[in-house]
């Protein structure tokens, strides 16, 4: 009888204890959240670590040539490259953090699915970071890319290959904790090599 | 009487409305049906990365819009479903799958609807097995107490 008892009462324990695992799990799930360790619409790119794709494309009026993924393969330094908008609130607001930004690393541009004149006077309102800026004008460029929405940013290390990728409006902060500590790393390894 | 005829009407509109995709433009459309209806079915299966809930056919977010584009045109070329779908898996990973594949990730999702069915029949099962098959008949001293409780029977 006493057997069937304590039998009884662990058997009581079992969905008490379910019920404190889901919980747990869901506390880590939203405190990931709030903290920013965990977003379950982030889209993980594959692109990392990969050759990055070939593209062409021209310039905005009155600011260049345009670039490729030839010029970016070039480089012999650690490139940003940045997908914007002058439509974009997010774009706007990050444009002075780019601008800080650009005075350690060189940032490229590329105007998505922009009116040309839209870009260029965006791009030179308050001065443009950018070392060259590009126009995508159709967004297919972007979507070889695996750009989903502006801003996006990738951090080509040279030689052309993508290091790191950003899906949200760049900070000082995420340049200082993210985007720094890579190319450290890279230039470091390039180095010994 | 009224309301349930025009009840069944309206049921039987909905089941003969073709599935409504959000081409928002007629031009986007193959001419060939056969190949629109195969980009629509590819495109069914890959998810809108704005909406994130909806299928590119059924999402009219401008980069769904570029998306459905672009598989028109490789449907066109002639490339193979999963040529298409591996030509987006490439650019946007495993996520723009609405269906994924089965990998070390997936594995529980896929998965479970065995293991809730193996726990179900495995639950059922024990409960079953744990019920006495006939209950014994009663003995001596219970029916005598049974006839002690009852009040007499057949007088009411």
């Amino acid at each position: 009888m006493s057997e069937n008892v304590t039998r009884r009462r662990m058997l009581m324990t079992l969905p008490v204890l379910a019920a404190a695992g889901i919980g747990a799990g869901f506390w880590k799930m939203l405190s990931g959240m709030g903290s920013g360790g965990f977003d379950p619409r982030a889209i993980h790119t594959p692109m990392l670590d990969r050759p990055l794709p070939d593209f062409s494309l021209p310039g905005l009026p009155d600011q260049g040539n345009g670039f490729g993924a030839a010029d970016l393969r070039a480089q012999t330094r650690p490139v940003l490259l940045n997908f914007f908008a002058s439509w974009c609130i997010p774009c706007v607001a990050e444009m002075p953090a780019l601008r800080e930004i650009a005075a350690h690393i060189p940032v490229w541009g590329i105007a998505y699915k922009d009116k040309p004149d839209n870009a260029a006077r965006f791009v030179a309102r308050d001065g443009s970071p950018f070392t060259r800026a590009a126009l995508d004008l159709s967004g297919m460029t972007a979507i070889d890319w695996g750009v989903t929405g502006v801003p996006e940013t990738f951090l080509i290390l040279p030689g052309g290959r993508i290091a790191w990728h950003g899906a949200s409006e760049l900070t000082q902060r995420t340049y200082e904790t993210q985007i720094a500590p890579v190319v450290r790393d890279a230039m470091t390894q390039s180095a010994v090599k | 009487m009224r309301r349930a005829r025009l009840a069944w009407m309206a049921a039987g509109m909905f089941c003969l409305a073709a599935p409504a995709f959000a081409v928002d433009d007629p031009s986007e459309m193959l001419p060939d049906a056969r190949q629109e209806q195969r980009a629509e079915a590819i495109g069914a299966q890959l998810r809108c990365l704005v909406c994130q809930n909806e299928s590119i056919e059924d999402s009219s977010a401008d980069l769904a819009r570029d998306l459905r584009h672009v598989v028109r045109e490789h449907v066109a070329k002639g490339e193979s479903d999963q040529q298409i779908i591996d030509w987006m898996t490439r650019r946007y990973g495993e996520f723009i799958r609405l269906k994924p594949r089965l990998s070390a990730a997936t594995v529980m999702l896929w998965g479970m609807p065995a293991l809730a069915l193996i726990a179900g029949l495995a639950i059922a099962g024990a409960v079953l097995l744990r019920r006495p098959k006939a209950v014994p008949p009663l003995s001596e001293e219970e029916r005598r107490r049974l006839a002690e409780l009852s009040p007499s029977t057949g007088n009411d």
